[in-house]
């Protein structure tokens, strides 16, 4: 199997995706002439032109909202936002239109766009660039959230999301983007709201999504080589809809849950996980549930400091050691 | 709120210790920094000190008495506190109470005795869901238990290693966990198995399969275990039971087993080593003056050890007797429960299987079990030198290591080697 990055999963996702439905229109700002900010469009403008993809002025509220029209009426928008963090002048259009535009229609109008781009902080790009909003867009019924760790997730991920006929956040990481993982050169899909057993265990579940899947994988290798423990890594990969089956699985096998993000911890994706685990499996834990998140502060802008506001495989290892 | 002060872990091994001494008494008043009391551990007797400054407003256990790591053993009322916080606690005399019921029984963790420790508890006990659900499952008291989880908490692996409480037998059936919900368990493996397919048998637990789990496992997750082996000429005692056999045989009596000579052949040895006749009881060891022998029987569905009681007080021809009757009843299910309770030392003979050597698992709470291997002919260097050939018989030791040490189990293998390769000897 080839080995390729998450860009070009990504990449590809979009070329399949674009060759195979000619409703799909790539927009976004640098989209297209330049090659995207992150160079996950790459070769796409040259290759489709100008009605597949578009660039956009520097007006996230605008040209969402224009995506969210053109959803209503047929086409199928993929928005690339440079940062995450600049979706929030455009949450009207998100939240209010399509989050709430199936609902509020009686289910006679729908919005399959997807908006994505990476929503990390790490990058020493100062707090306003490093937002992780997933847990913001999961609490809006009507929005679909997934955050691939792989560049094999974000491919098949990426075409369900495209295809999927409700409006899907699709937050990506630009830590991620040259990495590398082995991606199949036949078309698959992913569905959403199937997690993945990143790494079989029997004594403890770190439970995660995005890239703090890679550093549970991380703390499970240390768990196993230097103090004899078989930990399970759970990716969600889908964050709305949950796999509440997958996570309710592995903790009533393992009996613990660490549960790792790189979202602050206050109303973070984690705590309404831990909430499920402990309303569904309450009498298959054999310890309390505990949590590894951001630091609880803006992203830190000093390098030194802005390295330990995110979880590291050390503090998922403490953690997990505190209840085994 | 009043602040409960818990048994520190003073050592890291600690996992219980003993208030040797309160420096404090009630309604002293505490400083931070202060020493409280004097705790003794596995390994030293330290001084406990204040973390907060207030008043020692109750004491829950005794001087002498020991409890384990993170149990609340006094309260602290802090400043701002109204009497009627502390008064709505337990009041102190009751948990004194039940400390010293708890009291009378062993002190530390009894494994093979028939109850295990009774560590003090007071309030509510601190224990995670799955163990609370495993435990009213089992029907084990988690008063019973000392938990091993952080703070104290008794977890699952207390559980699943405490014998279920005598007098309260496990839930029904039908209230035990099914295998579906993951749920292990007396002696289901923490591990699951892999589910069972369309064309797998699943087989229900009979009772004897439940028991022979619940306590092999016990035997081996609490009792150290040490293996000894010897091999013994078997030639003088198959040449005496062929003698006996052949008269037997004339005045039409029951033939001897090779087991029916090694049971007497035990018992004399057992009559020169005493001490491996014994059982571990937590804060001592007991050395049995009867010698009654629980012998192996494999029946349909497992296997039952109906005792040959006083055995060194009977002949050849009494042992030879009692195990035909015993093993015939047992086989068929006829055995009363004081003719298979109450053995102190098990004989397991697998010699009629073939098998040559092996080594069988504690029968508790007894502290040594013989395992007695098929008599085959090979190859022997004789005292002169030459390769000559011979009868010979493996005879393997497991042992409980808290009650017999190497040098003690050899010195019982030597004896009973002697007996085997000179039988007249124990016709004495």
């Amino acid at each position: 199997m080839p080995l390729i990055t998450y860009r070009k999963a990504l990449n590809d996702a979009l070329a399949e995706e674009i060759l195979r439905d000619e409703n799909v229109v790539v927009m976004g700002e640098e989209v297209a002439e330049y090659n995207g900010a992150y160079k996950v469009t790459e070769g796409l403008w040259a290759r489709f032109g100008s009605k597949r993809i578009v660039d956009t002025p520097i007006s996230e509220a605008a040209f969402v909202g224009m995506a969210v029209g053109a959803s209503m009426l047929g086409i199928r928008p993929v928005v690339e936002l440079m940062f995450w963090s600049f979706a929030y002048v455009a949450f009207d259009q998100i939240i209010n239109n399509a989050g709430c535009v199936r609902y509020m229609s009686g289910g006679h109008i729908r919005c399959p766009m997807v908006i994505r781009g990476p929503a990390n902080g790490g990058t020493n790009v100062g707090a306003t660039h490093s937002h992780t909003p997933e847990n913001l867009l999961a609490n809006t019924p009507g929005l679909k959230v997934v955050s691939p760790a792989t560049a094999y997730d974000a491919k098949g991920l990426l075409k369900a999301a495209i295809r999927d006929n409700d409006p899907v956040m699709f937050m990506e990481n630009t830590l991620l983007y040259g990495e590398q993982w082995e991606v199949p050169e036949e078309e698959y899909l992913i569905p959403l709201g199937v997690a993945d057993v990143k790494r079989e265990g029997t004594d403890i579940s770190l439970i995660a999504h995005g890239r703090a899947v890679l550093t549970c994988l991380a703390a499970a290798e240390i768990l196993q080589a230097e103090h004899g423990i078989s930990a399970e890594v759970v990716d969600l990969r889908s964050i709305r809809p949950l796999d509440e089956e997958a996570i309710l699985a592995s903790v009533r096998k393992t009996h613990r849950a660490v549960l790792v993000e790189e979202n602050k911890p206050f109303c973070g994706v984690d705590a309404q996980i831990a909430s499920l685990i402990q309303e569904k499996a309450f009498d298959d834990l054999d310890a309390p549930i505990q949590r590894v998140s951001a630091l609880d502060s803006p992203a830190i802008y000093s390098p030194p400091l802005e390295k330990i506001q995110l979880p590291t495989p050390a503090r998922v290892v403490q953690k997990a050691l505190s209840i085994c | 709120m009043p602040l409960p002060i818990e048994m520190p872990k003073l050592s890291d091994t600690m996992t219980e210790g003993t208030l040797v001494k309160w420096r404090k008494k009630v309604g002293d008043p505490v400083e931070m920094g202060d020493v409280i009391a004097e705790i003794e551990t596995d390994k030293a007797t330290m001084e406990m000190e204040a973390f907060d400054d207030g008043t020692l407003a109750e004491i829950y256990i005794q001087e002498g008495e020991k409890v384990a790591v993170g149990q609340q053993i006094a309260l602290l009322a802090l400043a701002g506190d109204k009497p009627g916080d502390v008064a709505a606690k337990p009041s102190a005399p009751a948990p004194a109470k039940a400390a010293s019921a708890a009291k009378a029984a062993p002190a530390a963790p009894a494994a093979p005795a028939p109850e295990p420790a009774v560590p003090v508890s007071h309030g509510p006990v601190k224990a995670s869901p799955l163990a609370r659900k495993i435990a009213a499952a089992r029907g084990v008291d988690l008063t019973r238990i000392t938990g091993t989880g952080p703070g104290g908490r008794i977890i699952e692996r207390d559980i699943t290693s405490a014998p279920p409480s005598t007098g309260k037998p496990a839930a029904a059936p039908a209230k035990r966990p099914t295998p579906a919900t993951g749920a292990p368990a007396a002696a289901i493996p923490a591990i699951p198995p892999i589910p069972a397919g369309p064309n797998d048998r699943v087989i229900p637990l009979t009772g004897m399969r439940r028991v022979i789990a619940e306590r092999l496992v016990a035997s081996k997750s609490t009792i150290p275990h040490f293996y000894l082996q010897i091999e013994a000429d078997a030639e003088p005692l198959l040449k005496l039971r062929a003698e006996i056999n052949a008269t037997a045989e004339s005045s039409g009596r029951g033939k001897l087993t090779v087991n029916d000579l090694i049971l007497k052949a035990v018992a004399s040895a057992i009559a020169r080593v005493p001490k491996v006749n014994a059982a571990w009881a937590g804060d001592s060891v007991i050395e049995y003056a009867a010698v009654h022998l629980s012998v192996a029987v494999a029946v349909d569905d497992g296997l039952v050890t109906p005792v040959l009681r006083d055995a060194s007080s009977k002949s050849l021809r009494e042992i030879s007797e009692a195990v035909k009757d015993l093993a015939t009843r047992a086989r068929t299910k006829k055995l009363k429960p004081e003719e298979y309770q109450g053995g102190t030392f098990t004989v397991s003979n697998l010699g009629a299987y073939g098998i040559e050597s092996f080594f069988a698992i504690v029968n508790p709470p007894q502290s040594a079990i013989l395992s007695v291997g098929a008599a085959v002919k090979k190859p022997v260097v004789n005292a002169a030198g030459q390769i000559v050939p011979g009868q010979r018989i493996s005879i393997g030791l497991s042992c409980d290591h808290r009650v017999v040490d190497g040098a003690l189990g050899s010195q019982f293998l030597g004896e009973l080697r002697g007996f085997i390769e000179s039988p007249a000897l124990m016709l004495l």
